[in-house]
């Protein structure tokens, strides 16, 4: 599956109201370990259908990342049923962002 | 023996690619093992001025895929995975990834450096909730915030400058009473009226409600404890190579580096060391890549006398 480029508007529709469980990864171009994350999250997306992967630009979407109590990126965050299951900061490897879900 | 190679290099940075390129041009059959992107720490920094050949800088990033693409054009493998074990000594030896096992005839260890942690109390728990180790990442989620930086090494005043840019106060703590960081740093701190020092200090605690509300620091000459009321702590402290992996089979410093010398190579045979986690007095990318290049020369030597 494709990842998703979340904003204020699809943000309800493509995440809370999903029915599969959501990985969302807020991050920003000027970011280092935001880049160095961003291939894995991909990757997950393509290797996992049952999980919808989806992308925040902090820059484009300040107020979707000050309602998470995004103060560090990458911050990566779990959403199961609209609620926020689990969440990380920093650059993971892949097997610990699976972990996260 | 499946997933055998003649060299396996952990970590993904300037050394280890460095190391690849080097050892697949000389034929041997190379896997690179890193658990996030290429580049290492280089990837932090956006504008990298003291590599020769980019006189307008280079983003360290970009430089990481370069340096990638460049191994994986003589035929050096990657594979994006996280090392959980190995087993160095004997003359195979087994390295256990997040993705499974792998055998080399020799090993090169990139692994590099990460942020050294103040080791407070909370402080692991107030990552991403106003302690940061990133000026660059997370500045602008304290624009006209007040916050401090620990250290006063080169990071830390480059740190405070570009957080003086983007806060309302900077407040610099060190323990010593003046900064170690080079001189060209110095001028810029002192005419920028945001920045505070504090000086001959250290952080004894981090206040917090659920995210960080102040610092409390010690002053080491007077004793005098007071709190700081702020927003944000930004640790730059300097670095910690990651050599948990490895203890208990290869030697190690008193500070965690991995013992070799200017060959590369450490007290087990066929294993080597390079860049930032080995024991030198200056870590940078140039001297990083030149142990690549020296790694090589000492595997071909090892691997031609098996």
């Amino acid at each position: 599956m494709s990842v998703i480029t979340v904003n204020k508007e699809n943000f309800q529709k493509e995440v809370i109201e999903s029915d599969r469980p959501v990985l969302v990864d807020f991050w920003a171009s000027w970011c280092g370990p935001c880049r160095m994350v961003s291939p894995i999250v991909d990757e997950i997306a393509e290797e996992h259908p049952e999980i919808k992967v989806c992308k925040v630009n902090v820059d484009e979407e300040a107020e979707l990342a000050s309602q998470f109590g995004v103060m560090s990126i990458p911050s990566l965050f779990v959403i199961k049923e609209g609620k926020v299951t689990n969440q990380s900061v920093g650059a993971l490897p892949k097997n610990q962002i699976l972990e996260l879900l | 023996m499946e997933n055998t190679y003649d060299v396996i290099i952990i970590g993904g940075g300037p050394a280890g690619y460095t190391s690849a390129i080097y050892c697949a041009r000389a034929l041997f059959s190379v896997l690179v093992i890193e658990k996030l992107s290429p580049g290492g720490q280089m990837t932090q920094t956006s504008q990298i001025e003291n590599y020769p050949g980019f006189e307008d800088g280079v983003d360290g990033f970009e430089l990481g895929f370069k340096m990638q693409k460049g191994a994986e054009k003589f035929g050096t493998k990657t594979l994006r995975s996280e090392v959980i074990g190995v087993e160095l000594n004997g003359e195979i030896k087994k390295i256990v990834t997040a993705d499974g096992e792998f055998f080399g005839k020799s090993v090169i260890i990139a692994t590099g450096a990460d942020h050294r942690h103040l080791g407070l109390p909370d402080e692991e728990k107030l990552i991403g909730r106003g302690v940061a180790y990133c000026a660059a990442c997370d500045g602008m989620f304290y624009r006209g915030k007040t916050v401090a930086v620990v250290g006063g090494g080169n990071s830390a005043a480059a740190d405070a400058l570009l957080l003086s840019k983007i806060c309302e106060k900077v407040i610099l703590v060190h323990r010593r009473d003046t900064l170690r960081a080079e001189r060209a740093y110095h001028s810029p701190l002192m005419k920028a009226e945001n920045v505070e020092f504090v000086l001959d200090s250290t952080v004894s605690e981090i206040l917090s409600e659920n995210i960080v509300t102040g610092i409390r620091v010690k002053n080491k000459v007077s004793g005098e404890e007071r709190e700081i009321p702020l927003n944000g702590v930004f640790i730059s402290i300097g670095r910690v190579p990651n050599t948990a992996l490895f203890k208990g089979q290869i030697d190690i410093d008193e500070y965690g580096y991995i013992i070799a010398d200017e060959t590369t190579k450490t007290n087990i045979s066929g294993v080597f060391a390079v860049g930032d986690v080995r024991t030198k007095p200056v870590r940078q990318i140039v001297t990083a890549v030149g142990d690549g290049a020296t790694a090589a020369h000492y595997v071909e030597e090892y691997l031609a006398n098996l």
